[in-house]
């Protein structure tokens, strides 16, 4: 027995030797290979009586158990000590950028209508579209514009070539002045298979000759338009007001309605928004904390459906009515975001795009609420 | 629309104050557009007096006065007014002060080495009238300290509002009054005018030729006195921004104003023969009284006398028949014309005035006489002599019939606007605007008073009704709950803009809004032809660089990243999802998603010393294949092959189509084209037609059971020498329909020309993804797969295996 300690104490010192993983693989040869000289002391026992077979198998089976166990225990060792060397030379500089990639901007506009889709589209409205390229009829005389009236004044028009293929105020081509005329096409549709509910929405580009600080002879509107038998002016300021408090935010955004005219709605009200005044002279929207003054600005324009308008697109009044409001896309935009130049919507301007624009994977839905 | 607050409280009795005035104007619906309180303003600024006045020591021009003010003891100030002297009065402004018409804030100031406090202004810095001659030399008996607003009569606030065009009656003070009485503001005082009989038969007659006039009622007035009109006249009219002219221009003025009801004064001297009201025949010239002259087109509703055309009427009147200061006899006009023909000749012609704004809104028709008689008293009371006789009236036509009948149901109120209001608070409303009401058993049957011609329907009634009481009192009805809709909100279109533009920002274009006008030489490049760009084009542009419907978004973001380049920034990549047009119908405008790439594919990079590369046709292709497949086309089945617009370069773009109809194209842009559009850089860009691409047959969203093979793929490359012409997609089509089952996948990675290839030939490279189903590939049937392609692809292409 004292010689197998010996031999564990003789191989222990000969596996912490081996300093790598040539000279370790050479010491497990020399002592557990088949020429080994644990394998040679197994090969003595079958001349040993049973009772020192025995107790001398069993040291000997203990000793090699060990032994391997050692050398596994070194091989790790070394192994590791290899690992570390090499990781200690593998460095590469952290500051470096990595491949570039290009990051594109979705347009505010584009973010504030998809805004609007998602919110009316949770009150159960749908979109509706008609053409940039109207007629007089769709943009003015279906809407109770009367010819040479002066409203229509109001909205400087572009116009275009006459079509000749139509007659009469459709041959009058013009660019929509607002997206109401969509209304009239929505309305005509629905009147001319079915009837109504009518709960649309609709947005679009709209033009009008006018080019300065505060003007652009582009720009986006948003319409609205419930027609049912019953909806009534108390809807329209429902649905009005969770479209703002949701649209900014806001649970508590004060609305106001003011009377006003439009040619198309009767009643007629215009819709502001309660703020308040910064002492650096910046505006926040909202309710105004007491002491503080309660301001008002104009967001859009809203009433109950002409009964002229109804009967234009084949619709009874006397049977329908219903509410409409529209508003311009880059005003609320720009309340909303603070962009403080209509005029840089439409200029293309990278810098402007990267700052002012939106993430192609943060795109409204009904989760975010806006 | 302007007034003072002293002008309405001449109609209104009333002790709300300043601000309750205003907030009840916008509440029902006379939105205020904006108090001067003119006394604010002016508070600053008072009576001082100039103790002395020496010569500048270092300036000709300049004085240094001292003067003994109120408020701030005697101060040094430099002046620069050649009037300013020792002993005057004058008004100072204070260090601190706003001076309005300089837009400055006065500070302590250094005037060529002499301190300098305040100023002494003059009345155009103080925006009273263009005088800038000197300073202004108050009279000697106004205390030091005397505020500028008290000498001035600037005590009185001026009110603006906003007026719609519905309220032709608001256009004049009288209207506002009721409106504000009705509210509950006050109590309107009656307005006193007698009817003044004639004492003798007009010289002059009035004649109606065309209908655009309706009713013409006038008068002649002899021996009177003009001269100019009173203080409180002025003042008004001066508050309102009008300029005070003479006594008899300014009381028309001043009851176009008060009653909202134009009148014109002729000098009767100056008339030939009899006034007739009809159309100009076109061509003759009118100097007017806005110092203008027009020449008249046909069919302008036009005032005449025997000599000719002397005023254009309702609008404005000419200089030949004006009545000036040495006037003794006039002739007064008082006409109700058409307001659309108003409206038109206005418009024909270009001119604004105070009286074609109501005449083209509508003035009240009951309102002729009563308006003569008011002129007359003031003529009688401001510019009359002992001698001063009142002719007859002379009356052509007669009023319109204004009088309509609304049958009206008291409960309609709360079945349109949403609230309850009793019927005899409706009743006492409507009263007080002037409405007549007759209980017919059967509901109400309502007269609108003649000055409200804008009411016509039941649903006007109720609007009247919600103003007066306010739309404060409207309830807000949730309309969520009703109809959620379990459809998409979306139509197919939009979905497929959303989808297109998510998928090209996240592919790094920015995504722009640019117009939807160009100029002629774009359209013209981007494929608009002749007749395309007649239908097109706008009559009223607003410049030449904007003034045809984009035919394509290009030209548009080309030039964006030509400004981008400008300012510093190359290689912008820009897209834009937005309509084209081809035409004026609706039909011909379509949805395109579009982009380019401009310059280099990035900036240089350490470690991709490949990214400095120009754009290329691919960028765009990968572009155009990215937004088809975000919007639902089956991108992968697509054609894609030669034909793109001309403005693609011929070689170097092609379309991607199903069968005959094409979804996109894309490219390189036409070298001409960039040249024509001065562009210095290379240029790709792609347009995807989202109305193009076919709708979903399936209807249904579920996707068909997956089964996951077990065995793995394996990839086998191939390598043939075709002729150079040959598409390269052409190798891989054929070699993957070889075999459809077993062959899952390829892709060509390698194109090759040069040493080991003839001339005329390339190499293509080919990896095909062998999928084995239920048993694993044998040699045999790998070699029997490569025997196969090597056939299809020889057969279909030429293609030769390459050793």
């Amino acid at each position: 027995m004292s010689d197998i300690n010996a031999l564990k104490t003789e191989l222990s010192t000969e596996i912490e030797a081996a300093t790598d993983l040539a000279a370790l693989d050479e010491v497990r040869v020399s002592v557990l290979g088949k020429k080994g000289r644990i394998t040679a002391l197994m090969k003595t026992l079958g001349r040993m009586d049973p009772e020192e077979r025995k107790t001398t198998g069993q040291a000997l089976n203990v000793l090699k158990d060990e032994i391997a166990a050692l050398i596994k225990r070194q091989e790790s060792a070394l192994k590791k000590q290899a690992m570390d060397v090499r990781l200690a030379s593998e460095t590469l500089d952290i500051s470096l950028p990595p491949r570039p990639e290009r990051k594109g901007h979705v347009h505010p506009i584009s973010q504030t209508i998809e805004e609007m889709v998602t919110i009316f589209a949770s009150m159960g409205f749908s979109v509706a579209e008609g053409p940039d390229i109207e007629d007089d009829w769709h943009n003015f005389t279906a809407l109770n514009f009367p010819p040479g009236h002066p409203a229509r004044e109001m909205q400087d028009t572009f116009f275009l070539p006459d079509d000749e293929s139509e007659q009469g105020e459709r041959a009058k081509k013009l660019l929509r002045t607002h997206t109401s005329s969509v209304q009239i096409r929505n309305m005509t549709e629905i009147a001319k298979t079915g009837a109504p509910p009518i709960k649309t929405i609709c947005f679009g580009r709209t033009y009008r000759s006018d080019y300065d600080m505060t003007h652009t002879p582009m720009f986006h509107q948003m319409e609205c338009l419930f027609i049912d038998k019953d909806v009534t002016m108390a809807h329209l300021k429902g649905c009005l007001t969770d479209f703002v408090r949701t649209f900014f935010a806001l649970d508590d955004l004060p609305v106001r309605f003011r009377p006003s005219f439009f040619p198309f709605v009767e009643p007629g009200a215009e819709v502001d928004i309660g703020y308040v005044k910064n002492k650096d002279g910046s505006i926040k929207l909202g309710k105004a904390p007491e002491g503080q003054e309660q301001k008002w600005m104009e967001i859009l324009g809203s009433g109950m459906v002409h009964p002229n308008v109804l009967k234009n697109c084949g619709i009874d009044p006397e049977e329908y009515q219903g509410f409409a409001f529209g508003c311009g896309i880059e005003r609320i935009a720009m309340l909303k975001y603070g962009i403080p130049d209509l005029r840089t919507f439409f200029d293309c301007d990278v810098r402007w795009l990267a700052h002012y624009g939106f993430s192609s994977i943060d795109r409204p839905n009904a989760a975010t609420g806006q | 629309m302007k007034f003072t607050l002293d002008w309405l409280k001449a109609h209104l009795d009333t002790d709300a104050s300043l601000e309750e005035i205003c907030d009840k104007l916008t509440a029902i619906g006379l939105e205020i557009e904006g108090v001067e309180d003119r006394a604010a303003t002016y508070a600053p600024f008072k009576v001082a007096y100039v103790e002395s006045a020496e010569k500048h020591p270092d300036a000709d021009k300049l004085k240094v006065c001292q003067v003994k003010t109120a408020d701030h003891g005697t101060l040094q100030i430099v002046c620069g007014a050649p009037n300013a002297k020792a002993g005057m009065k004058v008004i100072f402004a204070p260090n601190g002060s706003y001076i309005p018409g300089l837009d400055i804030t006065l500070k302590k100031a250094e005037i060529r080495g002499v301190e300098s406090n305040g100023m002494m202004v003059s009345e155009k810095e103080m925006l009273l009238s263009d005088e800038h001659k000197g300073i202004i030399e108050v009279d000697e008996k106004h205390e030091i300290g005397t505020p500028m607003a008290e000498i001035y009569g600037l005590v009185d606030p001026v009110i603006e509002i906003n007026l719609t065009p519905n309220r032709a009656d608001c256009a004049g003070v009288y209207g506002i009054a009721r409106d504000l009485a009705a509210a509950g503001m006050g109590t309107l005082k009656p307005v006193h005018y007698h009817p003044l009989g004639g004492t003798y038969k007009s010289s002059i007659g009035v004649k109606i030729e065309d209908e655009g006039c309706v009713h013409f009622v006038g008068r002649e007035i002899k021996n009177i006195k003009n001269g100019p009109s009173p203080d409180w006249m002025q003042a008004l009219l001066k508050a309102v921004g009008l300029r005070p002219i003479n006594a008899l221009v300014d009381i028309t003025n001043f009851i176009n104003l008060d009653h909202a009801r134009p009148l014109h004064v002729y000098d009767a001297d100056k008339i030939n023969g009899d006034i007739v009201a009809k159309s100009a025949q076109g061509g003759e010239d009118l100097d007017a009284l806005n110092d203008k002259s027009y020449t008249l087109l046909e069919g302008s509703l036009v005032i005449t006398d025997s000599n000719g055309v002397i005023g254009l009427a309702g609008i404005v009147g000419g200089t030949s028949t004006s009545s000036e200061l040495e006037t003794t006899n006039i002739f007064l006009e008082c006409a109700y014309f058409e307001p659309s023909r108003i409206a038109r000749t206005g418009r024909d012609l270009g001119v604004n005035s105070d009286a074609r704004y109501r005449f083209e809104r509508g003035v009240d028709p009951e309102f002729t006489r009563p308006a003569m008689d008011l002129f007359t008293h003031l003529v009688f009371e401001i510019c009359g002599t002992p001698d001063t006789k009142v002719s007859e009236v002379v009356e052509a036509g007669a009023p319109i019939e204004w009088r309509r009948e609304i049958n009206y149901d008291p409960s309609y109120f709360e079945n349109l606007i949403g609230f309850e209001v009793e019927a005899h608070t409706q009743k006492t409303i409507l009263h007080s605007l002037g409405f007549t009401i007759a209980d017919s058993g059967k509901g109400w049957v309502i007269n609108p008073p003649s000055w409200r011609g804008d009411v016509e329907g039941k649903a006007d009634i109720t609007e009247e009704i919600a103003r007066i009481i306010g739309l404060d009192a409207l309830p807000a009805v949730s309309v969520r709950a009703d109809d959620a809709t379990t459809k998409g909100a979306e139509t197919l279109i939009l979905s497929r803009v959303r989808a297109a533009r998510a998928a090209l920002t996240s592919r790094g274009l920015d995504e722009c809004v640019s117009w939807s006008f160009t100029g002629e030489n774009q359209a013209r490049a981007f494929g608009c032809n002749d007749n395309a760009l007649t239908a097109l084009s706008l009559k009223n542009p607003i410049s030449n660089e904007m003034n045809v419907m984009r035919p394509s978004a290009l030209p548009l973001l080309i030039e964006a990243a030509t400004r981008n380049s400008a300012r510093g920034f190359a290689g912008a990549a820009l897209c834009e999802i937005g309509p084209v047009f081809k035409g004026v119908k609706p039909e011909d405008q379509v949805s395109v998603a579009s982009g380019i790439r401009a310059g280099a594919a990035f900036g240089r990079h350490w470690a991709d010393k490949d990214a400095t590369r120009s754009v290329d046709l691919y960028d765009a292709k990968a572009d155009a294949l990215a937004a088809l497949e975000a919007a639902g086309a089956p991108a992968a089945n697509a054609q894609v092959r030669t034909g793109a617009a001309e403005y693609f370069h011929p070689g170097r773009s092609g379309v991607i189509a199903l069968g005959k109809t094409i979804i996109a194209q894309f490219g390189e842009l036409h070298p001409a084209v960039l040249e024509e559009l001065n562009v210095k850089f290379p240029v790709v860009g792609f347009e995807v037609f989202l109305e193009n691409i076919p709708a979903a047959k399936k209807k249904s969203v579920a996707k068909p059971m997956l089964t996951l093979e077990p065995l793995q793929p394996l990839t086998k490359d191939f390598a043939f020498i075709v002729d150079e012409s040959r598409e390269a997609i052409d190798v891989l089509r054929a070699a993957m329909a070889a075999d459809k089952k077993l062959i899952s996948g390829g892709n060509i990675f390698d194109i090759y020309q040069g040493k080991g290839v003839d001339e005329g030939k390339k190499s293509v490279a080919i990896a095909l993804t062998l999928q084995p189903r239920g048993e694993s590939l044998t040699d045999k049937d790998i070699e029997a797969l490569i025997k196969s392609v090597s056939d299809i692809v020889e057969k279909k292409c030429g293609g030769v295996l390459r050793g």
